[in-house]
């Protein structure tokens, strides 16, 4: 039977269990749209792998046969991508202009600054509750904070940049999709004309006064770095947390050796997939893979949240174990377009629940987990509350 | 063990400085450069780990 794909979770750390059969399933089925169209979805890690690292597999959402998963993504498909949605040359190209901005070494300069940020929202938290609302005083602004002082944007502009931002991610019309990603652009059009000082800016002087980038294109991957920046951090603390918290053993395990931090954000990141139903691909040739053939012009579904439960290469992988070494997991995808904003996110994630835990050894959460509104399947997961007592 | 970082193919992921930082680093470009081509005993596991989550295959390991 085909599987309608995709399926929202029940539970904010688990697949859709509307995904079983494709778990038991062949590496790569075909799975049926909102619009009935059909898309290859592979959930075999090493063929997720293969896929996203073979150049016979594009990026380029414009390319007929990429998949659609909902109407929201047809408003963003007409416009010109980001670096993200270019394939190789291009996409190297702008990627190479960001790259010295996210090294290992770069994040280790920062980290003093990101753990004053922690506690700063800490105390914030502390002073709104309890109870208190997880995201809004603690998983939302650490991110945000941390990005707004990369790029040289202003903090005070939270409520509007956020709002779009989960307007584009969550709309349920294309038009609203459309009118946010509007705003953003407008945003970072008009701050683009005297940068503060930051990653922006500096594009600004070095490249796009040298003719090598446009001021549109600076403005459309602002908005992208903007976005990756503080959503995907933001849903991997809150449900970092909710896991943590329904794990009492393993927070336990945790407190008790603060050095395991490190492979417990592995094991979060890959046991949480938060992109859970992507990245999207289509092939341009005919490609042959875990015993099926992919032609030319289909759609391919990677879909990380099932690859990242693959017993082949994890086992047990239901299973949440904060020692497993987990860092192999696709949660940040895998080949050229790896995300690269991802070691800032791993020590993001590291602060910030170290940090928590610390200060508030007593935190829980205010309702039952069953009772926590989850995203909708074709978003990034996560929640947009997360009632916490302490 | 010999240790190589392709630097054409670079994609500038960290995952090798994360991984083995005595043997990898970025350059100011944030591109591979490896510190030590040839890894004593005590980093070869890490090296051979950064190879396999090297997401471009710039990590090459003989």
């Amino acid at each position: 039977m085909t599987v309608d794909f995709p399926q929202a979770r029940t539970c904010p750390y688990h697949p859709s269990p509307a995904y079983d059969e494709l778990r038991e399933g062949p590496a790569l089925q075909r799975v049926r749209l909102y619009d009935g169209t059909l898309a290859w979805a592979v959930t075999s890690h090493a063929d997720a792998r293969k896929l996203l690292a073979d150049p016979r597999i594009s990026a380029d959402r414009r390319r007929e046969g990429f998949p659609i998963l909902t109407e929201r993504f047809k408003a963003v498909r007409e416009e010109q991508p980001g670096f993200i949605g270019m394939d190789d040359p291009e996409h190297n190209y702008y990627r190479r202009m960001l790259i010295s901005e996210f090294t290992v070494r770069r994040f280790k300069e920062l980290r003093p600054h990101i753990e004053q940020i922690v506690q700063d929202a800490l105390d914030d938290l502390l002073a709104a509750g309890p109870p208190a609302d997880l995201v809004k005083h603690f998983s939302l602004p650490i991110p945000s904070m941390v990005i707004c002082q990369m790029l040289g944007v202003p903090y005070a502009d939270h409520d509007f940049f956020q709002t779009h931002s989960r307007t584009l991610l969550q709309a349920e019309s294309p038009e609203q999709a459309k009118a946010s990603m509007t705003a953003l652009k407008e945003y970072l059009g008009k701050l683009i004309e005297d940068p503060p000082p930051g990653l922006i800016a500096r594009l600004k002087d070095e490249q796009v006064a040298t003719g090598a980038l446009t001021t549109d294109e600076l403005v459309r991957n602002s908005v992208l770095l903007l976005i990756a920046g503080h959503e995907t951090t933001a849903s991997m603390t809150s449900l970092g947390v909710i896991t943590l918290l329904e794990h009492p053993e393993q927070l336990a395990d945790l407190r008790s050796r603060p050095e395991a931090i490190t492979t417990a954000v592995e094991e979060l990141l890959r046991y949480l997939s938060i992109v859970d139903i992507g990245p999207f691909r289509v092939a341009t040739e005919d490609i042959e893979v875990g015993g099926a053939v992919i032609k030319a012009g289909e759609g391919v579904i990677i879909a990380s949240s099932l690859a990242n439960r693959d017993p082949e290469a994890f086992p047990d992988p239901d299973k949440f174990d904060i020692s497993r070494p987990a860092r192999h997991h696709v949660a940040f995808g895998y080949g050229v377009h790896q995300c690269l904003g991802q070691n800032l996110a791993r020590m993001e994630l590291e602060l910030a629940l170290t940090a928590l835990f610390d200060r508030i050894p007593t935190l829980r959460l205010a309702v039952p987990v069953e009772e926590l509104v989850l995203r909708p399947a074709t978003t990034i997961q996560g929640v947009n509350e997360l009632p916490v007592t302490w | 063990m010999h240790v190589e970082g392709n630097k054409d193919i670079c994609v500038g992921a960290g995952m090798c400085v994360l991984t083995a930082p005595e043997v990898f680093d970025q350059d100011d470009d944030g591109i591979v450069t490896v510190l030590q081509p040839e890894p004593g005993a005590d980093e070869q596991d890490a090296v051979r780990q950064a190879a396999t989550l090297c997401p471009s295959g710039a990590v090459k390991v003989s």
